[in-house]
């Protein structure tokens, strides 16, 4: 990829936040630093002990490849290879590289001394994941509580351990996830038809500058959010919809036991009307 | 700004955290590793089911039948004189403990049947015996007995009648028999009255079966997406009656395959026949010797769901065999060879007396 003119400007040294200069270079298009390195290592090494795991499974059909989390009796110990372990080494490469990932974004904002706005809200989705294979298996007393990496296996994973609270959709934090996910979609629907609308104007005429973006809105409902606004707003939904599917399956176990529906009876049984 | 969201926070906190189960947990794998199949649950408290002792202890099996010593007996008769008169003490306690023999029983004339609940319990003796004998597939040899149900209450306190429908007539207010949210639902918005459809019993007994055969809609499946609710309503009364999660017996990938559920599915089927018949054949034919006020709103007898025997555990009682000490509840099976001949109460078991 061409390296243009102008963008040697930014590629200045310095902002490591580990190996100094060592690594402070760049690959083609892409920086590298101590912790692209890492990223390097630890994602080759997991997708290889995917492959070869499922070398050692009965299918190379790619719906069906799983690789498992070990039975329950292992608790929160190892595991032999072929009976989990094979798990367990690649979450742990998949969390190194994940989290390298985001310290290597966190490298280059610094830098370019931009705030750290990405790596944070990468931050939300490893911390997602981390729920997902291990605090919710650390709270529950073992590994076996990890979902299996398979295509099909993760989404039965996903439908058993939702019906063990009977009815998922009575959970409340999976509620506020669910109407994040929603409401980043529609905002993004919103903006992105907004800004297209702008930029795109019919043949002949000029683009149209943010404040016909503004005033659409303010004729529409009566406010426009702007155009920084908007993306505060954007930002704002997308991790909370992160932050709240985490707790949602933090609680479902750990903090909930029974089915999610008799949750609510704290509700129905306030002194108000019970 | 900041200092007033924090401590609001903290302040929030301890309501929050109310709302959580945060007692010590168990959990339990029931299924191959990753496919999600466990049970989480609270630990279960080290103290004992509270399950009655014997009145005294057990008298033997032999001697003479009870059938040569006392009139009228229908149901009893194959069991000796002192396990008929031990299984009378057992059940007293067990059905009418502060009323004690004359709940049922004309202090007068023993034999008579003038009061109701003697007619009743002697219908209920029958079906006791029935599930032991005929439903091991799901009472196995653990039993039943009386005290499973009553719990010390001559109504067993888990019971259901026959829902009062069309009392509303707008459509303000009325909620369709749903989003009323009831233990026999889960507490969901699901229907709360679902037992009545699938546990009533008799000729037209409805399966739980929703899922299509085919791809196209076809006159074999007719069932609307509501009566799937009622389904999964009935589902709901299944896991909330036993304490378990849907994963317990089925396995989400598919709710029908019976190759991928776990073993107690088999016997949750054949106990939702079991309820079936004991509605059916033992209590709703009993709707005439019951008086109005033992009937639900449309004149129906009280009567049996899951929770009546289970009350949130997989195994009523925590599974603790109590039918073993009571060998007259088992009706022939655990009699002594004396008794050859067929009791005469095993042959009504279709008629009841009025």
């Amino acid at each position: 990829m061409a390296l243009l003119s102008f963008e040697r400007k930014y590629r200045v040294r310095g902002g490591t936040l580990l190996g100094g200069d060592l690594f402070d270079f760049w690959v083609g298009p892409f920086y590298v630093g101590f912790f692209g390195v890492v990223t390097a290592i630890f994602a080759s090494l997991g997708t290889a002990l995917i492959l070869y795991a499922a070398s050692q499974g009965p299918t190379w059909n790619p719906w069906l490849i799983s690789i498992a989390p070990p039975d329950l009796s292992y608790g929160l110990g190892f595991a032999p290879l072929s009976e989990g372990g094979f798990w367990q080494v690649i979450t742990v490469c998949a969390l190194i590289s994940f989290t390298s990932w985001a310290l290597r974004e966190v490298e280059i904002c610094r830098k370019l001394g931009m705030g750290y706005h990405v790596p944070v809200a990468f931050g939300f989705a490893i911390f997602a994941y981390f729920s997902l294979v291990v605090i919710r298996p650390v709270l529950l007393g073992g590994w076996h509580f990890g979902f299996p990496y398979g295509i099909f296996s993760h989404l039965d994973w996903v439908s058993n351990t939702g019906y063990q609270y009977l009815h998922f959709h009575y959970n409340p934090a999976h509620m506020l996830a669910v109407s994040f996910f929603f409401t980043t979609t529609f905002a993004l629907a919103l903006h992105g038809s907004l800004v297209l609308s702008a930029v795109n104007p019919a043949p002949g005429q000029d683009v149209k500058s943010p404040e016909y973006e503004d005033t659409f809105f303010r004729d529409l409902i009566g406010y426009s959010i702007g155009t920084l606004g908007i993306h505060r707003l954007g930002l704002l939904l997308a991790l909370n919809a992160g932050f709240w599917s985490a707790v949602c399956i933090i609680i479902s176990g750990p903090l909930w036991t029974k089915g999610w529906p008799e949750w609510w009876t704290w509700w129905l049984n306030l002194p108000i009307w019970s | 700004m900041k200092r007033i969201l924090t401590v609001s926070l903290a302040a929030s906190l301890p309501f929050v955290l109310a709302a959580c189960e945060l007692a010590p947990k168990e959990s339990y794998q029931n299924g191959y590793r990753g496919t999600g199949m466990n049970t989480v649950m609270i630990k279960a408290s080290a103290a004992a089911e509270d399950v009655p002792a014997p009145p005294y202890d057990p008298p033997g099996t032999d001697g003479r039948r009870a059938g040569e010593v006392y009139e009228n007996l229908q149901v009893l008769g194959d069991v000796s004189e002192e396990q008929f008169n031990y299984t009378m003490a057992a059940i007293t306690a067990w059905v009418a403990p502060a009323e004690g023999c004359n709940y049922c029983h004309n202090p007068a004339n023993m034999a008579s049947d003038e009061i109701y609940t003697k007619v009743v319990a002697r219908r209920m003796i029958a079906m006791n015996r029935n599930l032991n004998q005929s439903w091991t597939d799901h009472v196995g040899q653990t039993g039943v007995t009386c005290w499973t149900c009553h719990r010390g209450e001559a109504v067993p306190s888990e019971n259901w009648a026959l829902p009062e429908t069309g009392a509303k007539k707008t459509i303000v207010g009325n909620t369709h028999g749903q989003n009323d949210p009831v233990s026999n639902s889960a507490y969901s918005s699901l229907p709360n009255a679902a037992v009545a459809r699938y546990l009533l019993g008799g000729m037209d007994a409805e399966a739980a079966r929703v899922v299509s055969k085919g791809r196209f809609p076809s006159p074999e499946n007719t069932t609307s997406t509501m009566e799937a609710e009622e389904t999964y309503a009935m589902m709901m009364h299944i896991s909330q009656a036993l304490g378990v999660n849907c994963t317990y017996c089925h396995n989400a990938n598919s709710f029908q395959s019976w190759s991928s559920s776990n073993p107690p599915r088999r016997t949750a089927w054949y106990g939702l026949d079991m309820v079936r018949s004991i509605n059916f054949e033992y209590i709703t034919p009993l709707a005439p010797v019951f008086p109005e006020h033992r009937k639900g709103p449309l004149g129906d007898p009280l009567k049996v769901n899951c929770t009546t025997c289970h009350r949130g555990q997989n195994k009523p009682l925590g599974g603790y065999p109590m039918a073993k000490d009571y060998p007259a509840l088992w009706g022939m099976v655990a009699a002594p060879a004396v008794a050859e001949e067929p009791a005469e109460g095993e042959e009504t078991t279709t008629t009841v007396a009025p």
